[in-house]
């Protein structure tokens, strides 16, 4: 297929998701479920992405990721609930002087958010990531609990409101005032994901890869090993950071405890059910998995009766046995997930259809 | 901090500290033979929790045959998870197994959920264990006091068996080299299995030792101390017992002394951050043996 | 190179037309969302939906289902409604938020798509925020059972609750603590958790301004089952009593670790305790305040309630097994009732009146309720609060919850 084609068949699949969000946005009321599904589900592709570019990419098994997610959304929001609800906030205990009157406008915060994220994964990532495959798991895991317990400890109680959690938040607010508060976790996520396409597409992507497939190999290439895990590490917490705010702003209300690590687990099963090592998997899986969980498979877990048949099984927490079934089956028998490490080409999708030439073109190997 | 509630601090500190190694052996010896963390041993050891509650509870069964049955149901679930889970992805890359083990934890507890309710349930009372005893102004329940004289028995048992069995000869080769020791006849799936019994096995009593006193089982009332008891494995040396069994101690006094100091809030941040410091300076813990890098 | 070049080229363009396409959308949704504030869900045909906003997994999903249970009871009592000369078939639609902030809103969100016009809920305050807002937006009111953290309601004119609020309840216990006595008094409670730690304040600003001392403040992790340390550094201070705010779960936990470690200290609880699943020889003597006494002969409300709650309990083993095997009718459990009943009697205040049916209806005249719950008269105040300032005080003896005396604040 030639460039050309495939450009005008991307501008083509990029309108039909620009205009699928306008209807959304004009045809469905405000609360309809739909929306934050949608809105939600671009939250979580941006930190599924981000994960992936750690997990899938760069080999480097982190379990971490909610932790970072809590610093983006408290940074986020403890400089963007507005001063006047701030009393109601800290009710409690107050807020610190220091930081009782700064208020940030919604972009700067949001990039704070990314930065502060960013920071302590470079602090951080000096001594962790120094380990190798499992431990580096743990302590990442480790870390991240670390994280969040601070964050609501005592300690905290005049920053981040300590256990009683924020409220307040500002929403999604309209860009420039012309585009609605509806598009921007779509704009922001599209934006993020773009830079980190770009990024595992350059000569440092190919060093992650390089850096996945054999360590030692790639050092005996040249690769310097840990600038480059360092990079990923870091740039990867970034994107969580920033996804943390689009959650805080979703939510409007945020406590410690929400970026546990079954936060994290939730994740790693978007990556795993999109495949490990595939940008459009994790997207395409975010929107899959959130769309099920929160919306299609709600059914499950109450009780059904035709006429006057009970449909067995349908109880209370059916739903997350079915899902986690379901992350089972993905482990064992689809060990790839939907995309493998493979990536959406028009080729692909359109041999998908015609089935003239056989798998071989299916996969455009990125980069 | 007087002479008594000092203690009083090291008896607790001693008896968690039994319960952390008994599940970290679990921990250790599945990772010294498969390279696997096996995440989803501390909700097996809540599932044996629930075990009991059913065999005592339900079935009115006498304690001693509810024992008896906890620990062979406890096994069979382990082994069968094992062959359902993690036989198949053998081959697979570590990622994808160590993803598995997750997936089997984050089974369980919904399962759990799902099947028991998320309300709290009592812990059947085996009496004499929690008769109280008073040893010099230290108030403390029997099953506080035997859980590390327990504890010490079964690593004493297990270390026999290991360095004075064929059984214990083979783990021991399967453990240095997965292939070679293929090679040299060792039913690889065998020795994988005997791991999981003897692992769950402990976790089963482990479970009796720690709800009796806590009497309080829930879904997720296994993955705090299934993190903190493989933080005791790493911390031992992971694959080595008595690196386990010491980190275990070291962990559960560690943990003790921490709140007895007034940091009660930031001793979960002491125990993720002493793995931290400890991989860094010793990555391979305590005990653990140098695996050096094949190119 | 090209290929990047075209790309960002489109992606300029697509966003160019979704701004064009969208500055009139946003004007629609705006519209959209004025009309939503104004009349918000209207009542379809001759069902009315409300909705049951709990949890029943995670964390609380044990007293959140307990909640549910009084509701499910509640509409079984009084399934159907006659206004303005039609009979409407009420309806529970149920939804689970598990305990968790995240997938609070989208629970909320799956309410109002499916059209209730009410909603019930929720056990554990911290949810009841995170959805606060959707359910303003929606103009559908919420009438909180138990939730009791004052942050719930406040600035929200769509949330109601029919129980009492922390601030109160702290204070409460604070001074029966001190009128009986008691000088000093120890505090534990729950990391990351705004009931727990929330109550905690209360009861500490409470006592010390009474006079009293804390010597002793300790805290714990989510799920955290060893209170051994906590207990011999409390035990160690030496105080009159022990204040723990905290779920059922660590209820459970901690009383038999108390007793193990000899602490014969008074135990002070709140709501949360009125449970029969902590009932156990090591809870002997525990005081808890609650929100209503299943005793109470002069109250009949409360009475028929006890009595026909547990004939529910009583009639379908998977009820007893969600009310934790036994069929002990819980506070929360009565709360729930009362939360249906509220929006029950809302919705007949509407009959006669020549107003639509629709949820700012339903607001509105919940504004103006009055009516005699289990728990006592319910009105509300500008907040949305339960005007109540009664609290009970219970203990533990020979294996049953025992009523000592109601306490209020001056």
């Amino acid at each position: 297929m030639s460039m050309k084609k495939k450009t005008i068949c991307s501008l083509i699949a990029l309108l039909i998701g620009v205009v699928f969000l306008v209807c959304v946005n004009r045809m469905t009321a405000p609360t309809y479920i739909l929306r934050s599904v949608l809105q939600m589900g671009a939250i979580y592709a941006l930190v599924a992405v981000s994960m992936n570019l750690l997990n899938g990419f760069t080999g480097l098994f982190s379990l971490g990721q909610a932790g970072f997610m809590a610093i983006g959304a408290y940074a986020f929001a403890i400089f963007t609930i507005p001063l006047e609800s701030r009393a109601n906030v800290y009710y409690l205990y107050g807020m610190h002087e220091a930081i009782a009157n700064v208020q940030l406008p919604i972009f700067a915060a949001l990039l704070l958010a990314g930065v502060v994220a960013a920071l302590l994964a470079f602090l951080f990532g000096i001594p962790v990531l120094r380990l190798k495959s499992d431990y580096f798991a743990i302590a990442t895991l480790g870390l991240a609990e670390i994280i969040r317990i601070i964050i609501g400890s005592a300690l905290m109680n005049r920053i981040t409101n300590g256990s009683l959690g924020l409220k307040s938040i500002p929403s999604f607010p309209s860009i420039f005032g012309v585009i609605p508060g509806f598009y921007f976790p779509f704009l922001i996520s599209a934006v993020c994901i773009a830079i980190i396409v770009l990024l595992i597409r350059s000569s440092y992507g190919r060093a992650f890869k390089a850096i996945r497939e054999d360590e030692i190999a790639a050092e005996a290439m040249g690769i310097n090993l840990a600038k480059h895990k360092r990079m990923a590490f870091v740039i990867s917490s970034f994107f969580a950071g920033i996804s943390g705010a689009l959650l805080a702003m979703f939510l409007g209300a945020i406590t410690s405890t929400t970026f546990n690590i079954a936060m994290t687990y939730y994740i790693l099963l978007i990556v795993v059910i999109g495949g490990m090592g595939s940008v459009t998997g994790s997207v395409i899986s975010a929107f899959l998995v959130i769309a099920s969980k929160e919306w299609w498979l709600r059914f499950l877990d109450t009780e059904l009766y035709i006429g006057s048949f009970q449909v067995p099984l349908l109880k209370n927490g059916f739903r997350m046995v079915v899902f986690s079934v379901v992350l089972m089956l993905v482990v064992l028998f689809f060990r790839k997930g939907i995309m493998g490490n493979r990536e959406f080409s028009w080729e692909g999708f359109f041999g998908l259809f015609k089935r003239k030439q056989k798998k071989k073109t299916g996969g455009e190997q990125i980069g | 901090m007087n002479t008594t509630t000092f203690l009083q601090y090291c008896l607790a500190g001693i008896s968690i500290g039994g319960i952390y190694a008994m599940i970290a052996i679990g921990y250790t010896m599945v990772y010294g033979i498969l390279r696997l963390i096996n995440f989803a041993h501390g909700d097996i050891f809540m599932m044996a929790a629930y075990f009991m509650i059913f065999a005592m509870v339900d079935f009115a069964l006498p304690w001693y045959v509810s024992l008896a049955l906890v620990a062979i149901a406890t096994v069979l679930l382990g082994v069968f998870i094992e062959k359902i889970a993690y036989k198949p992805l053998r081959s697979a890359p570590r990622m994808s197994i160590m993803i598995s083990a997750i997936g089997v934890s984050y089974l369980l507890q919904n399962l759990a959920t799902y099947l028991f309710s998320a309300l709290p349930k009592g812990y059947p009372q085996i009496p004499f264990l929690m008769t109280n005893i008073n040893l010099g102004g230290i108030s403390t329940s029997v099953v506080t006091f035997i859980t590390p004289i327990l504890t010490i028995i079964f690593v004493v048992l297990l270390m026999q068996l290991i360095n004075h069995t064929k059984i214990g000869m083979a783990m021991r080769a399967v453990s240095k080299d997965f292939e070679t020791s293929q090679l040299m006849g060792i039913k690889i799936n065998r020795i994988i299995s005997i791991t999981f019994v003897i692992g769950c096995f402990l976790a089963a009593v482990g479970s009796v030792l720690y709800f009796t006193p806590r009497p309080s089982v829930y879904p997720m009332a296994g993955s705090l101390p299934g993190l903190k008891c493989f933080i005791a494995a790493v911390f031992g040396g992971i694959g080595s017992i008595p690196g386990a069994v010491l980190g275990g101690f070291l962990i559960g006094l560690c943990e003790t002394f921490i709140k007895a100091a007034g940091y009660s809030e930031f001793s979960d941040v002491f125990t993720f951050l002493i793995l931290i410091v400890m991989l860094l300076f010793k990555p391979t813990g305590l005990f653990g043996e140098k695996i050096a890098e094949k190119v | 190179m090209k290929k990047f070049l075209a790309l960002a080229l489109s992606a300029v363009m697509a966003m160019s037309l979704a701004a064009c396409g969208s500055s009139e959308a946003s004007d629609a949704a705006q519209g959209g969302d004025n009309a939503a504030a104004a009349t918000g869900t209207a009542v379809e045909g001759t069902t009315i939906k409300i909705g049951v906003f709990e949890p029943t997994t995670g964390e609380n999903g044990g007293g959140g289902m307990q909640e549910v249970l009084g509701m499910r009871y509640a509409h079984q009592v009084a399934p159907t409604v006659d206004i303005n000369g039609t009979t409407y078939d009420i309806e529970l639609v149920e939804v689970d938020n598990q305990s968790d902030k995240a997938a609070a809103v989208t629970a909320a969100q799956n309410l109002i798509s499916s059209g209730v016009v009410a909603v019930l809920g929720s056990y554990g305050s911290a949810v009841s925020i995170a959805a606060g807002d959707t359910f303003k937006n929606a103009a559908v009111p919420a009438v909180g059972a138990s939730c009791t953290n004052p942050q719930v309601t406040l600035g929200n004119d769509y949330y109601f609750r029919v129980c009492f609020l922390d601030p109160f309840q702290g204070t409460v216990l604070a001074s029966y603590a001190w009128e009986q006595g008691y000088q000093t008094a120890a505090v534990i409670t729950q990391n990351g958790d705004d009931y727990s730690t929330g109550l905690g304040e209360y009861f500490k600003m409470a006592f010390t301004g009474l006079g009293g001392q804390i010597v002793s403040e300790q805290t714990y992790q989510t799920n955290e089952s060893d209170f051994n340390a906590i207990l011999t550094a409390v035990k160690s201070a030496d105080p009159d009593c022990i204040f723990i705010p905290s779920s059922i779960a660590t209820a459970t936990l901690i009383l038999p670790q108390a007793q193990a470690n000899g602490i014969t200290a008074q135990i002070l609880a709140s709501d949360t305790w009125e449970n029969e699943s902590i009932i156990s020889d090591a809870a002997e003597g525990v005081i808890v305040s609650t929100f209503f006494d299943e005793n109470d002969t002069e109250n009949t409300i409360a009475a028929e309630f006890v009595t026909g709650f547990k004939e529910y309990l009583n009639s379908s083993s998977d009820n007893l097994t969600a009310n934790g095997g036994s069929d002990g009718v819980a506070a929360v459990s009565a709360l729930g009732y009362d939360a249906y009943m509220t929006v029950y009697a809302a919705l007949q205040s509407l009959d006669g009146q020549d107003v639509e049916l629709n949820s700012v209806a339903i607001r509105d005249a919940l504004a103006a309720v009055n009516v005699d719950g289990v728990t006592g008269n319910i009105t509300f105040d500008e907040n949305g609060d339960a005007n109540k300032n009664l609290a009970y005080i219970k203990t533990i003896e020979n294996g049953a919850f025992k009523f000592i005396r109601t306490q209020t604040i001056d």
